[in-house]
């Protein structure tokens, strides 16, 4: 029982902040169509600038909660431009292109921010290890758990709730859902449809990020970084359907879980069991647990 | 492609290919191999692809067939770079028969992701299987040819690039025959709209499941060849960034000409050994750099460059989005 209940939880910590990073993927696949490889970078790029901000503020002698605001503020800061920049300065030339040739072009802005942050940042470890502190350690069912892990799981739920919240019940939401459903409906409805582009790529930058200085306190952060969580973010999202907000959710909580599980009994089985998972979905559901099947031409 | 050149001169190109190994410098030698080994397992791909299907897991077979290779060699004392290169096929091969019929009902992206997640599976169980040397691999010895053994490296080094080159030739030319076969142009119809291929009585998934065979015996072949000229075997073989590189190779190439598969290869290999030497710590940025400019303007990849547009309907990039836009009319 007290097995169960710790592979629950560390698989709980796990979905909080792969759920956000999912999310981003599967808005900017919803809205965009792009699949986009670059998604893990945007994350390694959140935790880096994270570890910068909350260096600078300790070296500043301030208390770890400035850092920790501190960090999450120059993060959507900085993301945000990073992601309106890249949407309109370079994939908007994409658009109307085979989806194998779009998801190339965010193969080769992940390769670049790869080196990227290597040059910024060096390829030495790098910790922002200060605001892990920030909330203590709780007792329960006689292990420890650090706060600040369990402090993600209510801010994964509030960002979950807030983007559902969002996309289904105000106007904005509803108009990029338009957007999702049919793209050339909206654009003779009046929606300006570029402009809906450039935000879900922001938003969704914007939501790695933030995935990203969320957990820098907790991780090392080194090359390689992206490509780890862009594997896994994957998985996430085509598990729980492309696209879909739930499907996310439940992905993660899938992804998490089956992490934490196998961490515990087979260490040796993490990412295998991860992707058995994936295939196994497609197998049964191609179109993912959550997603409804579309019309196609005859 | 009705009027490709004929049979014959494409194996005087094939030979003039391979005597010109003789001329290069040792440098361009080995990376010419890789290069050649890289067209074999893009040319898969790109026949894979004109069924409308891109896999995004050749890494896949590219393993396997390394591996393969790798044990049965060590265990048998296989060292001919033939035979090497013969089971290498067999194994990409027999994989591929396993794999094909399962994958064949999916399409787009659903396709390409499963394909992804089945190499991942695979570079899972590769890294943490203790016997195959985990994350680290393990070596194989110096391949010979029909008895002889190279001891000079610069030999050694032309006999491979012969093997591959004369390999990745002759593929290249069953590829051009099989582009103009009743089959190579179902696949073009099945890429079109399967469904209506299915109510003229052919089965689409057959088709395709064929065609993934086809392009899992290159992979297979090219995965020995690696091998071969590495002389060291990695789970790397099977990740997603290796499988990466070949679908770009791919589709630099455009799907116009076999022959734009092998410059396509050179090219990639051209810029990453040259970055990799000049600029050691920002290749991944040149490369990068590089694939964006291709992408934004060789829009039908390099074989543009000499092959004007014959028929419109060979190139998916223009295809897709006119199927996309009657989906959306609907």
């Amino acid at each position: 029982m007290n097995f169960f209940l710790t592979v629950v939880l560390d698989g709980l910590i796990q979905a909080s902040w792969l759920f956000i990073v999912a999310l981003g993927l599967t808005l900017v696949f919803g809205v965009l169509k792009i699949l986009n490889i670059a998604h893990g970078s945007f994350y390694a790029l959140g935790a880096y600038i994270a570890a910068t901000a909350v260096t600078l503020v300790a070296a500043h002698s301030l208390p770890p909660s400035v850092g920790f605001a501190a960090m999450l503020v120059s993060v959507a800061l900085i993301a945000s431009a990073v992601g309106l920049l890249l949407e309109r300065g370079l994939l908007k030339m994409f658009y109307g292109r085979d989806e194998v040739v779009l998801l190339l072009g965010t193969y080769a802005v992940f390769l670049i921010l790869e080196d990227v942050t290597k040059l910024i940042w060096g390829v030495n470890p790098i910790y922002a290890t200060q605001p892990y502190e920030l909330f203590g350690t709780f007792e329960f069912a006689g292990l420890y758990y650090v706060g600040y892990d369990l402090v993600l799981l209510p801010i994964s739920a509030a960002i979950g709730f807030l983007v559902w919240f969002g996309l289904n019940r105000t106007i904005t939401g509803k108009i990029v859902l338009a957007v999702i459903h049919n793209e050339e409906m909206s654009v003779s409805m009046g929606v300006r449809v570029n402009r809906v582009y450039a935000a879900s790529f922001a938003f969704g930058v914007l939501l790695a990020a933030t995935a990203g200085a969320l957990t820098a306190p907790k991780i090392s952060m080194q090359p390689g970084l992206s490509s780890d969580v862009i594997i896994l973010s994957f998985a996430i999202v085509v598990i729980g359907g492309l696209g879909s907000v739930q499907g996310a959710a439940v992905g993660a909580l899938l992804v998490g879980v089956a992490r934490a599980a196998s961490v515990h009994l087979m260490p040796q089985a993490e990412l295998f069991v991860i992707y058995l998972i994936m295939a196994g979905v497609l197998m049964f559901r191609p179109e993912g647990l959550f997603q409804r099947e579309t019309a196609r031409r005859i | 492609m009705k009027q490709g050149p004929h049979l014959l001169v494409m194996i005087a190109l094939v030979a003039a290919a391979t005597l010109f190994g003789r001329v290069l410098p040792t440098w361009t030698l080995s990376l010419a191999t890789v290069a050649a080994s890289n067209a074999l397992i893009a040319l898969g791909i790109v026949v894979l692809a004109r069924t409308g299907n891109v896999s995004f897991g050749q890494g896949l077979f590219f393993a396997a067939g390394g591996y393969g290779v790798a044990l049965i060699a060590n265990a048998w004392g296989i060292t001919d770079a033939v035979v090497q290169m013969l089971i290498g096929a067999v194994c990409g091969g027999l994989l591929g028969l396993v794999i094909g019929p399962l994958i064949a009902r999916y399409s787009g992206i659903f396709f390409g992701m499963l394909t992804l997640a089945l190499s991942m599976v695979f570079y899972g169980a590769l890294v943490k299987s203790v016997a195959l040397g985990g994350s680290d691999g393990f070596n194989v010895g110096r391949p010979s040819l029909f008895g002889m053994v190279f001891t000079d490296p610069r030999e050694a080094d032309f006999m491979l690039y012969a093997v591959s080159v004369v390999t990745t030739g002759f593929a290249g030319i069953a590829a051009t025959i099989l582009f103009r076969s009743e089959l190579g142009l179902i696949s073009l119809a099945v890429r079109e709209n399967n469904l209506r291929v299915e109510y003229l009585g052919i089965s689409a998934n057959r088709i395709i499941t064929i065609n993934f065979v086809i392009a899992a015996v290159f992979a297979g072949a090219s995965g020995a060849f690696a091998l071969m000229a590495q002389r060291h075997i990695d789970p790397q073989f099977a990740y997603w960034t290796t499988s990466g590189e070949f679908v770009f190779v791919a589709v630099l190439a455009g799907y116009q000409s076999v022959a734009a598969v092998f410059v396509a290869s050179m090219a990639l290999e051209l810029v990453r050994s040259f970055s990799n030497l000049y600029l050691p710590n920002t290749w991944q940025l040149v490369l990068g750099v590089f694939l964006l400019a291709v992408i934004l303007f060789l829009p039908s990849g390099i074989g543009s460059l000499w092959i004007k547009q014959r028929r419109k309907r060979i190139e998916p990039a223009a295809a897709v989005p006119i199927a996309a836009r009657e989906e959306i009319a609907q």
